[in-house]
């Protein structure tokens, strides 16, 4: 299904996709630690071996991901209000190691014919920030093609 | 500038701290070196580094040479996005396949 990504303003990322799941089953799989670190792994060959998420107010959020080879980085975070099965609304930063500034993300889930649509709204980082996730990200990437230099060589 | 020097720049966590340090503002290689406890030939050394790959600029004032971040928003915007972008479409496209294996066969009236 598609997915929409744009920014609001300077400092906003507005994210909207369709699922063919009704909200309620939505909402689980983004709260319920046992279906989250199913899915939230970002790029492929990484996983979470880490998932804590109480949801409920002030209850605590720890994602810690690995890609296997020694490399990893985690996010923590709190749940700030709860609308079951509607919205969520966090805030979370990464540790790639230093902590990034906080995000606030809310996340809406409503009833689209059998399905739901989902538009997750959160804040852009600052250039630091974006810089140094960008290096985690290409770190990754680098050492794959590195990896396969040295098979070359 | 080529991307893989920004990347290669990048890639080095002192560099990166240093970018950090800079987005709070402009700042010599003289303030950048203490945090770090490096010294400031090594400082200066991956200032080049940064300077090249257009991550910061140098201006002369007097005898300091201050740097800050290169204002270069919407590339590093677009790219960030882009790196975010393509994480949450895998990330979706997995939960579709989660959620179709959780779900419960429809009872409604669309049910064959």
């Amino acid at each position: 299904m598609t997915m929409t990504l744009h920014t609001e303003g300077d400092t906003h990322v507005v994210v909207t996709r369709r699922f063919a799941a009704p909200p309620e089953a939505v909402y689980r799989a983004h709260t319920d630690p046992a279906l989250i670190r199913q899915w939230m792994l970002g790029p492929d060959g990484w996983t979470m071996p880490v998932c804590q998420s109480d949801a409920v107010p002030g209850g605590l959020i720890r994602f810690e991901w690995t890609d296997g080879a020694g490399n990893g980085f985690y996010l923590t975070g709190t749940y700030l209000a709860l609308e079951p099965f509607h919205r969520i609304l966090h805030v979370e930063r990464m540790h790639i190691p230093d902590a990034t500034p906080d995000n606030h993300v809310e996340t809406l889930f409503t009833p689209d014919g059998t399905g739901t649509r989902m538009v997750l709204r959160m804040t852009l980082p600052d250039a630091a920030t974006r810089a140094a996730m960008l290096a985690t990200g290409m770190e990754h990437g680098m050492e794959a093609s590195y990896a396969r230099l040295d098979g070359l060589a | 500038m080529s991307l893989d020097a920004t990347f290669a720049a990048l890639a080095d966590p002192t560099r990166r701290a240093i970018l950090a340090q800079l987005a709070l503002g402009e700042t010599t290689p003289m303030d950048l070196a203490r945090p770090f406890q490096m010294s400031q030939p090594a400082v200066s050394k991956h200032l080049k580094v940064l300077e090249q790959a257009g991550l910061i600029l140098r201006r002369v004032d007097g005898t300091r040479r201050p740097c800050r971040l290169a204002p270069q928003p919407i590339r590093d915007i677009d790219q960030w996005l882009g790196q975010l972008r393509t994480a949450l479409a895998a990330n979706y496209d997995r939960l579709d396949a989660v959620l179709a294996a959780s779900l419960p066969p429809s009872t409604g009236d669309n049910s064959p």
